[in-house]
């Protein structure tokens, strides 16, 4: 805990990283003080952001910066809950990362580890000034900063099929957010003059309804990075990359980024009191839980372990926007802490993956049969993943998928929590199967009972997958503060008789 | 001490005479000037001295409102009268600026491509160029307009021809036939407003113009359309444009950047001059078809323009045809003739001329080291020549319009234009032509940046600091007009109101 003011430290969390950034490549020939800077900069980070919590459990928004470009339209940062806890997920991530990202660029002996790390701490830095963005345009800009900073980290093994995958990225994520957020934002400004994350929403009254359903539509589809078909495409393309990279994509910023900026759009831009009284989202609702289900049953169907994971991924984010689009207080709340159980689950998954092929060179489900003979801890921990994916107790994903449940159940889409339930056991047929058959089918060319040489990833990618695995565990019980604060978020804004009476 | 008052007193009251006399005298004294390096020091000294009056004259026109200047004392409208208001002051400030602040990029540069015996001479051509330039601004006489442009587009002619590359003669050539041809549909509107008002003073027919058009309304109708056509040709509006890549690809760099950020405004504060403030204010320009036409081949240029800037393989080439386009947007603010629009276009003036001018100098600077290279000769320059790179990355962005850049400020403006047009999807082919942009300009990104070092950059350095300041001073200007908009975009809509306030509706 560092006992700065909240502004002080809002400011040391954006500059820790950039700063980290540039000193990065002074030290580019000697690779103990490089890494010793990222670690050391991510420490720090951690503690930063962890030392916000208490500001924003007390109910402080703080600011800092506030540059007029002109009348209405600014750049400027402001702490409020939902900001907290993408930063909060991003900030504390980032060392455990760095931890595995030492051990598995080391162990593979990649090449141009100096602009990797530079590359990703640009990324935790734009993250940083995403999750504390004032306005529209102050997220936007640096959720374009983030697709820039994280394309070379897709190309970084610098063959064609890198190339083609991160060019597919930058395409899509560009495409999509200059294509449709870009406009979205613009009209949103041409039609409610400001651009300010305002409680209660900035668009009410001030468009006709089918106007504000175009623009939610806009933004649904706009905000790529949520990975909404049929959008998604850039999350498996992207698999190319490292591993570290891919964790950075799927768990630590990237689609959290997507999934954060819809519920800052769908709380202080629409107002949920607005989506639900104009019936806007009803089409989107059915639309994503149509993409969530879809999603799931693709990836049944992926033999390469980082594709299967990374379709995982486009349906738990479907989730959260889902959770977003319901627009109550309960499923807002489900889908911020679905932000935090999926980003634990899904890295101890992606590190896992990461582990395996670094330790036995092997990515695809069919060739894992008894490896977690060879790699207990690693598949021990893939389980404690899969099963908080799946959302069954005691790990954390339990609670947010209740939540969003019981979100569904108020907003009186009962199809939607069928959908859910149906998604679980998908979950459960496209997760577990990996686990079993690392553990039941025999090792190929070694008799059942012959004792088998342990042969787990080197202890840098072992210490953090067990670390996040752990993680999971504690959020089923550490679940409340995050609720609490997430709640903030949505019932700190005046209270309209109607909605108080329906709950 | 009265005698220094007095004389004080007297500056400031031929500030609108001085920012054309100074340059135009400085011209021939440079002319007759031994060597290069003189001749540079005599320049940089008369383009510092314009600036400071250009600036002065921004700033006495705000505090004073339109300044009229009778030249030798003769009374508009029998004489020819400078008339200085907040629109052209903003233009003859940007005009001089960049004439000034580029100049110690030619000090390296210039000798590159001119020989010592001619440089003298290039300087001298330099100046009548930006006097032409600055005359075209501040002249309230529709002929004294065509004598300036004249003297500008001849001047331009000379100093494109002068570029190492045999090329640029035959580029020289392309612009001398296109330009007069713009030059002489620009006079020949202005003899039949002549014809039908019996005057040349701007203010003066457009007092008359009305009663003209109850009387004769075709004769004033193909005067706007000779004029504008001229005028078109010369700010290179799509289809117009077609002398213009060459012409900047192969003229010497420091010209290009010169060009490049004033050549092309100058003719759109023309266009706006006349189009709005002569026959705007006195016929309802809602009912002329030009706005239509000007809002369709803007549209184009921003397309087709940043089309061919994406398949182009040279990188002069690449940005002259951006300009093209960025000309269609400033085009477009003017096209949709309301206050945010008209500020986009105006504010756009500015920016661009930032921008592109930092590109430019960028692209100098690695032409000096380099030659004209093709884009793929650069693979890897970004390593080798950083500062360089990244300056040019930063113009790169602002073209595009990325937030904290110029480029956005104008883009935004040009949104709330088309939205307060009712055109919401003129917002979306504002963005869809900046994701072309973002195309073009990322490919040069990625040549510069993702690719092995070529043969032909191995040895490329940043160049000396006399490049680096200008370039520094651009970058700085680019992000500066990005966040802060007192001196771009409130002056831009100071000049839109007073426009839209002399409008007949």
């Amino acid at each position: 805990m560092i006992a700065a003011s909240p502004e002080t430290l809002m400011i040391a969390a954006m500059l820790v990283p950039f700063a980290a950034a540039l000193l990065l490549p002074l030290f580019h020939a000697v690779p103990a003080i490089r890494e010793g800077i990222t670690l050391g900069a991510a420490a720090a980070l951690a503690v930063i952001v962890i030392s916000l919590v208490p500001h924003v459990m007390a109910g402080a928004q703080p600011e800092v910066l506030n540059w007029e470009l002109f009348a209405g339209v600014s750049i400027g940062f402001k702490l409020e809950p939902l900001g907290m806890l993408f930063a909060g997920v991003a900030g504390s991530l980032w060392v455990i990362n760095s931890i595995y990202s030492i051990g598995y660029m080391r162990a593979g002996d990649e090449p141009r580890q100096t602009s990797f790390y530079v590359c990703f701490a640009i990324a935790i830095a734009s993250a940083m000034g995403l999750a504390f963005s004032k306005n529209l345009l102050t997220l936007f800009l640096f959720y374009e900063i983030l697709t820039l900073s994280t394309y070379p980290l897709v190309a970084h093994k610098g063959n064609d099929a890198a190339k083609a995958g991160a060019r597919i990225y930058m395409v899509l994520l560009l495409g999509t957010s200059m294509g449709l957020l870009l406009p979205a934002m613009i009209l949103t400004f041409g039609a409610a003059g400001t651009l300010e994350f305002t409680a209660g929403g900035i668009l009410s009254g001030k468009t006709d309804t089918t106007t504000m359903a175009w623009l939610l539509v806009m933004f649904v589809f706009g905000i790529g990075k949520a990975a909404i078909m049929p959008f998604h495409f850039w999350l498996p393309s992207a698999m190319v990359a490292p591993t570290p990279v891919s964790a950075l994509l799927h768990a630590v910023a990237v689609v959290k980024a997507g999934v954060f900026t819809m519920l800052k759009v769908m709380v202080y831009v629409f107002g949920i009191e607005t989506l639900t009284e104009t019936g806007i989202n009803e089409p989107l609702i059915y639309f994503v839980s149509f993409c969530l289900l879809a999603a799931s049953i693709v990836a049944l169907m992926q033999d390469n372990l980082k594709a299967r994971l990374a379709y995982s991924t486009v349906s738990q984010l479907a989730y959260i926007v889902l959770a977003a689009l319901l627009a109550t207080s309960t499923s807002i709340v489900g889908g911020g802490l679905h932000v935090v159980t999926h980003a634990a689950g899904k890295i101890t998954l992606f590190f896992c993956a990461g582990a395996i092929y670094v330790a036995a060179h092997k990515t695809e489900i069919s060739e894992l049969d008894g490896i977690g003979r060879k790699m207990p801890v690693t598949m021990i921990a893939f389980l404690i993943g899969s099963l908080s994916i799946i959302g069954l107790p005691p790990f954390g994903g339990v609670w947010s998928k209740w939540f969003i449940g019981m979100g569904a159940l108020d907003a009186g889409y009962t199809i939607a929590v069928a959908v859910l339930m149906l998604s679980s056991l998908l979950n459960v047929a496209y997760l577990l199967p990996i686990v079993a058959r690392a553990f039941f089918r025999p090792l190929p060319g070694v008799a059942p009972d012959q004792p088998v040489q342990l042969a787990e990833a080197p202890l840098a990618c072992i210490v953090p997958l067990s670390l996040t695995a752990l993680a999971c565990l504690v959020l089923f019980f550490a679940a409340e503060p995050i609720t609490e604060m997430v709640a903030m978020a949505v019932t700190e804004r005046p209270a309209i008789p109607e909605t108080a009476n329906a709950r | 001490m009265s005698t220094a008052s007095g004389a004080a007193f007297a500056l400031k009251d031929h500030l609108a005479m001085l920012v054309v006399v100074t340059p135009l005298l400085g011209s021939g004294v440079v002319a007759m000037l031994p060597r290069g390096a003189a001749s540079w020091v005599v320049t940089t000294a008369i383009t510092f001295a314009t600036m400071a009056f250009s600036i002065l004259l921004l700033w006495e026109v705000q505090e004073r409102g339109v300044i009229s200047y009778a030249i030798g004392g003769w009374q508009p409208p029998i004489g020819i009268e400078y008339r200085v208001d907040i629109l052209n002051a903003f233009v003859l400030a940007i005009v001089a600026t960049m004439g000034a602040v580029t100049m110690p990029f030619a000090l390296r540069s210039v000798p590159s491509d001119v020989n010592p015996a001619s440089q003298p001479w290039f300087y001298a051509i330099y100046l009548l160029c930006l006097t032409g330039l600055l005359g075209m601004a501040v002249s309230g006489d529709a002929f004294n307009i065509f004598v300036f442009m004249e003297i500008s587009s001849l001047a331009t002619y000379v100093l494109i021809a002068m570029g190492r590359d045999k090329r640029a003669l035959l580029a020289a050539y392309q612009y001398l036939i296109m330009g007069t041809i713009g030059a002489t549909f620009y006079v020949l509107g202005v003899g039949l407003l002549y014809i039908v008002t019996g005057t040349l003073n701007l203010a003066d027919i457009a007092g008359r113009i009305g009663d003209a058009y109850a009387v004769h309304p075709r004769p004033v109708m193909a005067a706007l359309a000779f004029l504008i056509v001229g005028i078109s040709l010369k700010l290179a509006l799509f289809p117009l444009h077609v002398w213009l890549p060459n012409a900047y690809t192969f003229a010497p760099p420091f010209a290009t950047v010169f060009l490049a950020a004033t050549a092309t405004k100058v003719a759109v504060y023309v266009l706006l001059r006349i189009y709005f403030g002569v026959f705007g204010a006195a016929i309802d320009v809602s009912a002329l078809p030009i706005a239509e036409a000007l809002l369709v081949l803007a549209i184009v240029a921003m397309f087709v323009a940043s089309i061919l800037a994406f398949y182009e393989n040279r990188i002069e080439r690449i940005l002259a045809y951006s300009s093209v386009a960025q000309i269609g947007y400033i085009i477009l603010g003017i096209s949709l003739a309301n206050e945010n629009g008209l500020t986009g276009g105006i504010v756009h003036i500015l920016n661009h001329a930032v921008s592109k001018a930092l590109l430019f100098l960028a692209i100098g600077a690695v032409t000096y080291r380099l030659g004209h290279p093709y884009l793929e000769q650069l693979s890897g320059i970004g390593r080798k020549m950083p500062v360089t790179t990244a300056a040019f990355v930063l113009g790169g962005l602002s073209i595009i319009g990325v937030p904290g850049t110029a480029g956005f400020v104008s883009k935004w403006q040009l949104s709330m234009g088309a939205i307060d047009a009712e055109m919401p999807l003129l917002v979306f082919l504002i963005v869809a032509s900046s994701i072309i942009s973002v195309l073009y300009i990322g490919r040069i990104i990625e040549v510069a940046y993702f690719r092995p070092v070529s043969k032909d950059c191995e040895r490329a350095t940043d160049p000396g600091l006399t490049m680096l300041i200008p370039i520094a001073l651009m970058a700085a200007a680019t992000l500066y007009f990005g966040i802060d908009t007192a001196l771009s975009a409130d002056i831009a809509r100071d000049a839109a109101k007073l426009i839209l306030t002399g409008l007949k509706s």
